[in-house]
C-alpha cells in the first residue's frame, strides 16, 4: 500500500514539474519574456531594473530554477493590473469558483441520478427516450451557447432569475458563501445549472447504463422473489450498487467542473478564478495566468491522486494487484 | 419461539388437508414476444404439487423449466407474458391476481431459491439486512425480533456461528454458505411452496449432497411443497417424490420418481437417463441424444422431439396429446417405450 | 477490417475456396452494406443531408449571399441592428436581421461558417496525421518507446481537452494559427490512443506476420497493411472530434481568447451579439448560435451512426 502511495506521489510530482516546464517555456521561449512578464506600461529604467530583478539576463536553465523556487514558496510575481501577488488574487477568487462547482456537482447528482434511473428502468418509454435525447443534446451543445439561451429565457424574457454576479453572501461555520442567502441562491441557480449540464448528461448515461445492467442481475430478481416493494428494490438494492461507480466518476470530474467554470463564470459574470483568468488573458496579465495554470494543474493532479488512492482502498482487486507487485 | 418449532405445529394441520394440492398449474402458456417471433418458452404445461411433496422438474437448459418457475411467482418480464392457463395456489388463481397480491405472496407464501449463490445475494448489503427486509416486507415485526428470526433460520440450515454471518457481506462467505443463506431466506416466512431453480448446480459435489439432504429434511419437517428444477436427473432421483420431464416448453412425462427413473416411457426421458453416468452402467458407452435442443421460435407442428427421436415416424407430425398411462403417470408421445416398461 | 470479416464469413458459409471473382464481389458488398446500414436511420440520413448542405453553403458562400459582409463598400452602418426581415438601405431584405456594424446576418453567418469549418477541419486533419503516426509507431515499435508515448497520451487525456486548449491560448495568445495549434494539441492524444488500440489488435493478426515474412518494409506494413484496418475507429473518432473542435473554437472565440475580430467565425459573431442580447436584440447572437448548433449536432448524429454501423461490437 505504502509503496503504491509513494509511486503515485512521485508520479504526481513529475507531472507538476513537467507542467511547470511547459508553462515556463511557453511564457519565456515562445513569446518574448520582456513583453510577457513586464508591465507594458513601465518606462525604460523600470524595464531594465525588472529584467535584472527577474533574472532575465541569466541563462535560461538558471531562470527556470529561479521560477521553480518561486513556485515552491508560492511566489508567482505581482499582477500588473491589481498590484497584488498573483497567488493571493487567485486564492481570493477561489471560494466563488468552488461554490459554483459544488452547486453544479450537487445539481448533477440530484438531477442526473433520478433521470438516469428512470431511463434505465423503463428504457422503452417515451419519457426515457426524451431523457436520452436530452442527454445527447447536453453533450453536444456548447456550454456557452446554453448559457446564453438560459440568460435570454430566464433572465431577459421571463425575468425570474438574475444572470450576473454572485448576489449577497453570508458567513456560516466560518465559510462565506452565497449559498447561505436567498439572494445568493437565486444568483447561483443559472450558472450552476449551466455548469452542471454536461455532468448531468454524463450522470444520466452512467446511471442508466448501470441500472440496465443491474436490473438483469440475479440479486434484483431475488429481491423481487422475496416480495420486496419496488421502492425498496430500486432505492436500496439497485441504487446502492450503481452508486459506487457513478460517485467515483463524479469525483474525477470535479476538476473538469472547475476548469469549465471558466466559460460559465465569464457568461454569468461570476467573480471566480475562471473569470479572472479570461480577464488576465485579455489584458496580458501574465503572472496571474501562470499562477492560475499551475494551480489548476496541481488541482487536477491532486484530484486524480485522491481518487486513485480512495479507489485502491475501496476496490479489493486494485489492492491485490498492488500487493502482488 | 424458533422457526422450526413454529412451523412444526402448522405442518400437522397441513398434512391432514393434503388432499387439496398446494399448487395446481393447468395448461400454462408463457410466451416471449421477440422481434424474431413468439418464443413459446412454456407451452401447455400442467402439473400439481401437494404439501410436503417434492416435485422434480427436469429438462435441458432452454426447455422452459425455469420460466415455469418464474411464471408461478409472477416474475415474467416483458417481452414475456403468460398467455393462457391457470396457476391455482391454495385455490387462488395467480394468473389473474393483482401485482400487489403477487408481491404479497412472493417471499411470504411462495419462495424461490436461485441457481447461482454468488449472484443472488446483493453484494453491497449485509446478510442481516437482506434477511430482515424479507421478514419485514410481509409482517409487522420489530428489527430485533426479525433479526432473532433470521438467526434461527441460519441455525436451522446448518450455518455455524450465525451471529457472525449475519454481520458479514456476501463476499465474505463461501458459495455453499451463501446458498444456505438463500435457503434460510426462502424458509424465513414459512412458505407453503418453495421453487428451487437448480440451487446446487453451481456448488461442489460434497456441498451439493449436504444441501440436497438439508432441503429435503426441511420440506418433510415443515410440510412445505417444493418444486426442484434441475437438468440433472441424478440429483432429483434421490430427492423428489415425483418427476416431471420437460422438453421444448412441454412436460413430456410425469410420474413417481422410481417409476420414471427405472422405466422411462418417453424416448426423451430414456435418452436423458442414458446420458447419466451411473454405477451399474460402468464400462458401457454413455448414450447421447443426437442433435440439439430446438429453437423455440417457429417450432414445427407435431412432437418437438421428433427430429432427435429414434422412434419418430409420420404419426409424430401430429402433436401428441397427454396420455394417462396409469394413475399419476402421464406422457406425451405416440411411441412410448411400453415394452421396456413392461419387461 | 470489414473486408476481412466478410471474406472469412463467406468462406465459412460456403465452405469453399474463394475464387478471384468472388473476392471482388466480397470487397464491394461491405461498402454497400455499410451505406445501406447507415441509411437505416432516418435521423442520421437527415443529419447527413443537413451537413452536406452546410458544407456546400460554406464553400459557395460568396455566390449565395446578398453581400460580402467584410467588404466595407457593401456594408452600411445605418443598417445596424435591424431586426429579422427588415429592408436594408442596400435594397434587399435582411431575413435574419443585421449586426451592430450593419452587416447582413445571413451573409455573416455563411462567411463565419467557412471559418469555423476551416479551423475545425484543418486542426482535425493535422491532429489525425500526428496522432495516427504516433499511435501507429507506438503499436508497431512497442517496448519503451510505446510505454513512454502512451504515458504522455494518458497524462494529457487526464485533462479535459478544453482545458488543454485554454492553457495553450493563455500562453500563446490570439490568432488563427495559434488556435489551430491549440486545437491540434488538445486533440492528437485521442487519435493516438484510438489508432494504437486498433493497431495493436491488427498487429497480432496473421496477415501482418505473413507480410513481414514476405520481406515487406516496415513502413509498407504499417501504412499499407495495418493502417487501413484502423481506419474505421479513426473515422468515427475523427467525426466526433471535429464537432468538438468546432465547438471548442467557438467557445474560445466567444470568451475573446480565440479568433480575432479579423477572422469572424461563428463564435466571434455570437460574442459580438452578446452585448446586445440583454437589450432584447436577441437575433445577433441567436442566429449564428443556431447555425453553430445545427452544424455540431448534425456532425455528432452522423458520427454516432457511423460508430453504430462501423463498430461490430455494438451491433445487436
Amino acid at each position: 500500500m505504502s509503496e503504491f502511495m509513494i509511486r503515485r506521489l512521485l508520479q504526481s510530482a513529475i507531472v507538476i514539474l513537467a507542467m511547470s516546464a511547459i508553462v515556463f517555456f511557453g511564457v519565456n521561449v515562445v513569446g518574448d519574456p520582456v513583453d510577457m512578464l513586464i508591465n507594458p506600461e513601465a518606462d525604460q529604467a523600470d524595464i531594465e531594473a525588472t529584467i535584472r530583478a527577474l533574472g532575465l539576463d541569466r541563462p535560461i536553465g538558471e531562470q527556470y530554477l529561479f521560477f521553480l523556487k518561486g513556485i515552491w514558496v508560492g511566489d508567482f510575481g505581482k499582477s500588473f493590473i491589481f498590484g497584488q501577488p498573483a497567488l493571493q488574487l487567485i486564492l481570493q477568487r477561489m471560494p466563488a469558483t468552488m461554490e459554483l462547482a459544488f452547486a453544479a456537482l450537487f445539481l448533477s447528482i440530484v438531477i442526473g441520478i433520478p433521470l438516469g434511473l428512470f431511463a434505465g428502468l423503463r428504457p422503452e418509454s417515451n419519457v426515457s427516450k426524451g431523457i436520452m435525447a436530452g442527454s445527447i443534446m447536453g453533450f453536444s451543445l456548447p456550454t456557452f451557447w446554453v448559457g446564453l439561451m438560459m440568460i435570454i429565457i430566464f433572465a431577459v424574457e421571463l425575468g425570474w432569475l438574475p444572470s450576473t454576479g454572485r448576489g449577497d453572501t453570508a458567513t456560516f461555520l466560518g465559510m462565506t458563501s452565497s449559498l447561505f442567502t436567498l439572494d445568493g441562491l437565486s444568483h447561483v441557480c443559472l450558472p450552476a445549472f449551466n455548469l452542471a449540464l454536461l455532468k448531468i448528461s454524463l450522470v444520466v448515461r452512467l446511471t442508466r447504463a448501470g441500472t440496465r445492467e443491474a436490473v438483469h442481475q440475479d440479486y434484483i430478481k431475488f429481491a423481487r422473489a422475496k416480495g420486496l416493494s419496488s421502492r425498496r428494490i430500486v432505492g436500496v438494492h439497485l441504487l446502492k450498487n450503481i452508486l459506487i461507480p457513478v460517485v467515483t466518476v463524479i469525483g474525477l470530474e470535479f476538476g473538469s467542473l472547475i476548469a469549465f467554470s471558466v466559460v460559465t463564470e465569464t457568461i454569468f459574470a461570476w467573480p471566480g478564478m475562471g473569470k479572472l483568468l479570461i480577464e488576465s488573458i485579455l489584458v496580458l496579465d501574465r503572472p496571474v495566468i501562470v499562477a492560475y495554470l499551475m494551480i489548476i494543474v496541481a488541482l487536477f493532479v491532486l484530484i486524480n491522486l485522491v481518487v486513485d488512492i480512495v479507489y485502491s482502498l475501496l476496490d479489493p482487486r486494485v489492492r491485490l494487484k498492488d500487493q502482488g507487485a | 419461539m424458533s422457526v422450526a418449532e413454529d412451523t412444526l405445529e402448522k405442518t400437522s394441520s397441513q398434512r391432514d388437508g393434503s388432499a387439496v394440492p398446494t399448487l395446481v398449474v393447468e395448461n400454462l402458456k408463457t410466451h416471449f414476444f421477440t422481434r424474431a417471433g413468439a418464443v413459446k418458452a412454456v407451452d401447455d404445461v400442467s402439473f400439481s404439487v401437494k404439501a410436503g411433496e417434492i416435485l422434480g422438474l427436469a429438462g435441458e437448459s432452454g426447455s422452459g423449466k425455469s420460466i415455469t418457475g418464474f411464471s408461478v411467482l409472477g416474475l415474467i418480464d416483458p417481452p414475456g407474458r403468460i398467455v393462457s392457463g391457470a396457476i391455482r395456489f391454495n385455490g387462488e388463481d395467480l394468473v389473474t391476481a393483482s401485482p400487489e397480491r403477487l408481491q404479497d405472496l412472493r417471499g411470504n407464501r411462495i419462495a424461490m431459491i436461485f441457481q447461482d449463490p454468488m449472484m443472488t445475494l446483493n453484494p453491497v448489503l449485509r446478510v442481516d439486512t437482506q434477511m430482515i427486509e424479507a421478514i419485514q416486507a410481509h409482517r409487522k415485526m420489530d428489527r430485533k425480533a426479525a433479526r432473532q428470526r433470521a438467526y434461527d433460520a441460519l441455525e436451522m440450515v446448518g450455518i455455524p456461528s450465525p451471529g457472525e454471518r449475519l454481520n458479514a457481506y456476501p463476499h465474505q462467505l463461501s458459495g455453499g454458505m451463501r446458498q444456505r443463506v438463500a435457503i434460510a431466506i426462502a424458509f424465513l416466512n414459512e412458505p407453503d411452496l418453495i421453487i428451487a431453480d437448480e440451487p446446487t448446480t453451481a456448488l461442489d459435489v460434497t456441498i451439493q449432497a449436504q444441501i440436497l439432504h438439508e432441503a429435503q429434511a426441511l420440506c418433510r419437517r415443515t410440510g412445505t411443497a417444493m418444486i426442484w428444477i434441475t437438468h440433472d436427473l441424478a440429483v432429483v432421483a434421490g430427492l423428489a417424490d415425483r418427476i416431471a420431464v420437460m422438453y421444448a416448453g412441454r412436460i413430456v412425462e410425469t410420474g413417481q420418481t422410481d417409476e420414471v427413473i427405472d422405466h422411462p416411457l418417453h424416448p426423451y426421458s430414456v435418452g436423458l437417463l442414458g446420458s447419466v453416468p451411473s454405477a451399474n452402467k460402468r464400462g458401457d458407452r454413455l448414450n447421447q441424444i443426437p442433435g440439439m435442443t430446438p429453437s423455440l421460435i417457429g417450432l414445427p407442428s407435431g412432437c418437438a422431439f421428433k427430429a432427435r427421436c429414434p422412434r419418430a415416424d409420420d404419426h409424430c407430425d401430429a402433436t401428441p396429446e397427454v396420455i394417462e398411462e396409469m394413475p399419476g403417470r402421464e406422457i406425451r408421445c405416440h411411441h412410448p417405450h411400453r415394452q421396456e416398461a413392461g419387461a | 477490417m470489414t473486408v476481412e470479416i466478410t471474406q472469412q464469413s463467406a468462406d465459412a458459409d460456403a465452405g469453399l475456396a474463394i475464387t478471384q471473382e468472388e473476392t471482388a464481389a466480397a470487397i464491394e458488398t461491405p461498402f454497400r452494406r455499410f451505406v445501406s446500414e447507415f441509411l437505416e436511420s432516418r435521423l442520421a440520413l437527415g443529419a447527413l443531408f443537413t451537413l452536406g448542405a452546410i458544407i456546400l453553403a460554406a464553400i459557395f458562400a460568396p455566390f449565395i449571399t446578398p453581400q460580402d459582409p467584410y467588404d466595407l463598400a457593401q456594408v452600411d452602418i445605418l443598417d445596424g441592428r435591424l431586426p429579422p426581415g427588415s429592408e436594408a438601405f442596400t435594397e434587399y431584405t435582411m431575413w435574419l436581421g443585421s449586426d451592430g456594424a450593419g452587416r447582413d446576418l445571413y451573409s455573416a453567418i455563411l462567411y463565419g461558417l467557412r471559418i469555423s469549418l476551416a479551423v475545425g477541419i484543418t486542426s482535425g486533419i493535422i491532429a489525425i496525421a500526428i496522432g495516427m503516426s504516433v499511435g501507429l509507431s507506438a503499436a508497431y515499435i512497442g517496448g519503451r518507446f510505446e510505454t513512454f508515448v502512451m504515458r504522455i497520451v494518458d497524462l494529457q487525456l487526464s485533462f479535459p481537452a478544453a482545458l488543454v486548449a485554454l492553457m495553450l491560448v493563455a500562453l500563446l495568445g490570439k490568432g488563427i494559427d495559434k488556435i489551430i495549434l491549440a486545437l491540434v494539441v488538445a486533440q492528437w492524444a485521442y487519435y493516438a490512443r484510438t489508432v494504437r488500440g486498433s493497431a495493436l489488435v491488427e498487429r497480432s493478426k496473421e496477415y501482418v506476420e505473413a507480410a513481414a515474412s514476405l520481406g515487406l518494409s516496415h513502413a509498407r506494413i504499417m501504412f499499407r497493411h495495418i493502417l487501413p484496418n484502423c481506419l474505421a475507429p479513426l473515422i468515427v473518432v475523427g467525426t466526433i472530434q471535429t464537432a468538438h473542435a468546432i465547438a471548442l473554437e467557438a467557445t474560445l472565440s466567444f470568451l475573446g481568447v480565440g479568433l480575432p475580430q479579423t477572422e469572424p467565425s461563428l463564435g466571434v459573431l455570437i460574442a459580438n451579439g452578446f452585448e446586445y442580447m440583454l437589450s432584447g436584440k436577441y437575433w445577433i447572437s441567436v442566429f449564428p448560435g443556431i447555425a453553430l448548433l445545427i452544424t455540431i449536432v448534425s456532425i455528432n448524429l452522423v458520427g454516432d451512426q457511423l460508430r453504430d454501423v462501423l463498430n461490430p461490437r455494438l451491433k445487436r
